[in-house]
């Protein structure tokens, strides 16, 4: 088992847990992942690393409730524990080889959008215990959804903006960083791009444009984790890619992001059904459009 | 019980309309008296030439008689001898090419039914409480070994049963490997057999730590390091699942085997009590033509769809056991043989298959493996309408471990070199067996080299401390 030492909310639908785990967290890099399973009948949920402790032996996991296994996460708390919690997986950042006398000659910007402000959050830090700072651009929908601004601040030179203006920018991460480059005198060579798969998407539009070196993390659907069954495909150059050992960082602007996003759908129907099913009972009978109702 | 000494004694069966819509176990084995009618057949030959065909060297004449006169404790304690997972094998070995295929009853009859005796012997001693001995006296050498598979779990039981303080590594939350990943619960159960058979090895004295993957979570450098193992065992299975590399092949409703099955067998998603979702197609194709591709199709079949499966070559060529592939046309699977994809089609709108397209073959001359190669036949072409593709192709192998230990080399095919005599590598210390060695094979293959391995690695550390 592995105890939950604390558990918070940073946003109204966004959770952090503080996990026990020793041999995770003495290991694992910025870019890496574990996976987590509530108990014997849970799913083998994919999540990435916000923060380790390599002394305490904890790790830090963010995350945001959209299916019926996430949102059975989302209601432990401090004292209970997971069943497996297994990690790290996946190839660290590539930032952790690269020479830190060549990455401080970068000029690097994290792009990070809604809960993919938390997996950034450890490659920004490990730069600034390097000595390298890097722009962080966290785009949110609005005010409440901004996490971890405090984390960042210290680390960084950081940049808030949100869709509807309520706190500081106002705009998409794109607009933000097209302003940076455009009228706030700002150049980048490097940029990592964590976050919803449409705004990944976007982004690597916009910095193949600005001739910007782009990786982003992907987070397809998964189940072992470890190579063995395939589900994480994603074509990157036209070539198959297995996220959870090929990457799951690539160079975002060879990433087929269509079609990763369109196979993230693929159980949405069964997910669907299974959360309308917990929340409706035997009262839902279609007519939401999603589910097939009772087909 | 009357026996005719050129036929087996039949095993009973779950009816094939009945166990095409559940998951309970489609053989049911010998009971004692057909047990023991059974044994008569067998002619206890001088030279034994089933064993010789047995990967593991079970003294088969020696466990049959002691079924034939009532002592299944001696039985199952001669099967012990040489295996440490019997109720296993009992039940998955290709007993056909193996221990059955030299049986001199199979020259003018049938084989004797040395697989459904084993299993008999093993569920015996199971329903009776008999556990395998552990060793006397430990001898405090810390040996590793990684995966909880077969290999693994015969490796670490030979070990601890020679004295060793064995501990598993495994990368999954539940021990077994393909045992309880791929095979499913109606061929193989999971609560009944293979959590048994895996309890047995941990009254050795063998410690399972699950949910740690080697070459992440530690590495095999560490564990003969700080960690203060002496040697290590990498039994860490076959891998990547292979896909044809056709066309429309990442649609939505393309599942490696390995994924399909792992959903259903690991995590139990056709059980409604479990979480993890799967897709209940409702025109299901496999492609392929081994125990997996079978293993698949009735998984697919028992959720409830209609069941291709899709082999390019012909059925004389199917690499599946013979009992599988019998099993899955009594149930309904469609064979369409010969014939090959060549493009999946996927809807516009949806990105979901919606058909595959496939090509006629032919036989030509036999290729390198000796088979008959597949030719295609042109203009042949033609579209199978469904709703689910299931690639069981066979696997590559898994990269984490040879990547991340130095000085363990892979071939060519990046399987990791290892004698087949004592499972040693290029790594001092460091052996290895099964899938991760050869490719996709049995498991009882598997178990033959965990047990090689076990004693290579007694000889290594005898020798360390010899000089």
């Amino acid at each position: 088992m592995y105890k939950i030492l604390s558990a918070d909310k940073l946003a109204a639908n966004i959770y952090r847990m503080v996990v026990d785990a020793p041999m995770v967290a003495k290991h694992c890099q910025p870019g890496q992942f574990i996976i987590a399973k509530v108990d014997e009948v849970g799913e083998r949920i994919p999540l990435t690393i916000c923060d380790y402790d390599r002394e305490k032996g904890t790790i830090t996991i963010v995350f945001q409730p959209i299916g019926n296994s996430t949102r059975r996460m989302a209601e432990l708390s401090t004292g209970d524990a997971f069943e497996d919690f297994v990690g790290p997986l996946g190839r660290p950042s590539d930032l952790i080889d690269t020479p830190i006398d060549e990455l401080k000659k970068r000029s690097i910007v994290f792009i990070a959008g809604g809960v993919g402000t938390a997996p950034v959050y450890p490659q920004v830090k490990w730069l600034h215990e390097h000595g390298v700072t890097a722009d962080v651009i966290i785009g949110a929908k609005n005010k409440d959804l901004v996490i971890l601004e405090d984390e960042f601040k210290s680390v960084c030179n950081l940049y808030i903006t949100t869709d509807d203006g309520s706190y500081q920018r106002k705009g998409m991460v794109t607009v933000c960083l097209q302003d940076l480059i455009e009228k706030e005198g700002k150049h980048y060579d490097w940029c990592v791009a964590i976050g919803p798969m449409i705004m990944m998407k976007f982004v690597c539009k916009m910095t193949k444009g600005y001739n910007i070196h782009t990786v982003v993390s992907m987070n397809p659907i998964m189940v072992d984790g470890t190579g063995m069954c395939g589900a994480c495909r994603v074509m990157v150059g036209g070539e198959v890619k297995f996220a959870c050992v090929d990457g799951p960082e690539f160079d975002g602007h060879l990433v087929d992001f269509d079609q990763a996003m369109q196979r993230n759908k693929m159980y949405q129907t069964e997910e669907g059904r299974a959360i309308l099913k917990a929340q409706e009972g035997d009262t839902h009978h279609g007519g939401c459009g999603m589910c097939g109702g009772d087909k | 019980m009357e026996v005719d000494m050129l036929k087996k004694v039949p095993v009973r069966e779950q009816d094939p309309m009945v166990r095409a819509r559940n998951f309970d176990e489609v053989c049911l084995g010998y009971n004692q008296e057909e047990a023991m009618a059974e044994s008569t057949r067998c002619l206890n030959c001088k030279k034994p030439k089933c064993v010789e065909g047995c990967p593991v060297h079970i003294n088969i004449p020696a466990f049959i008689q002691g079924v034939k006169n009532g002592d299944f404790r001696h039985a199952y304690d001669v099967i012990s001898e040489s295996s440490s997972l019997p109720a296993v094998c009992g039940r998955v070995c290709p007993q056909e090419t193996q221990c059955e295929e030299r049986c001199i009853r199979g020259i003018k009859g049938e084989a004797v039914s040395i697989g459904k005796l084993e299993r008999f012997t093993a569920d015996w001693a199971k329903e009776n409480g008999i556990k395998p001995a552990p060793a006397k006296e430990k001898n405090g050498h810390k040996i590793a070994v990684i995966g909880a598979g077969p290999s693994g779990l015969t490796c670490a039981g030979d070990l601890a049963k020679l004295g060793y303080d064995v501990t598993i590594f495994e990368a999954l939350h539940k021990a077994g490997g393909v045992l309880a990943y791929g095979i499913p619960e109606f061929r193989l159960p999971k609560d009944k057999v293979v959590e048994k058979e895996v309890e047995n090895v941990k009254s050795l004295g063998v410690k399972i730590e699950t949910n740690v993957v080697i070459g992440k979570s530690v590495t095999v450098d560490e564990l003969l390091g700080e960690e203060g193992f002496e040697a290590v065992f990498i039994g860490s299975g076959a891998g990547l699942p292979r896909f044809m590399n056709i066309p429309g092949e990442t649609a939505l409703g393309v599942f490696s085997a390995n994924e399909y099955l792992t959903r259903n067998n690991l995590m139990k998603a056709y059980r409604d009590d479990y979480y993890t979702p799967i897709h209940r197609g409702k025109k299901v194709v496999v492609v392929g033509g081994g125990n997996v591709a079978m293993d698949a199709a009735r998984t697919a079949l028992r959720l409830g769809a209609e069941v291709h499966i899709v082999y390019r070559r012909s059925e004389e060529e199917l690499p599946a056991r013979r009992e599988e592939v019998h099993h899955a046309k009594e149930e309904g699977i469609i064979f369409d043989l010969l014939t090959n994809p060549v493009e999946v089609i996927a809807d516009e709108k949806t990105g979901w298959v919606k058909a595959i397209r496939c090509i006629r073959m032919e036989l030509g001359e036999p290729d390198a493996s000796g088979r008959r190669r597949p030719v295609e036949i042109p203009g042949s072409e033609f579209n199978m309408d469904c709703d689910t593709v299931i690639m069981s192709l066979g696997t590559s192998p898994n990269p984490l471990i040879s990547s991340t230990t130095v000085g363990l080399d892979v071939n060519k095919r990046k399987c990791i070199i290892a004698s087949e005599e004592n499972g040693q590598t290029t790594k001092d210390g460091v052996f290895a067996g099964g899938d991760a060695v050869t490719g996709a094979a049995t498991v009882i293959l598997a178990m033959g080299a965990g047990k090689a391995a076990a004693k290579g690695i007694d000889q290594f550390i005898k020798s360390k401390y010899a000089g």
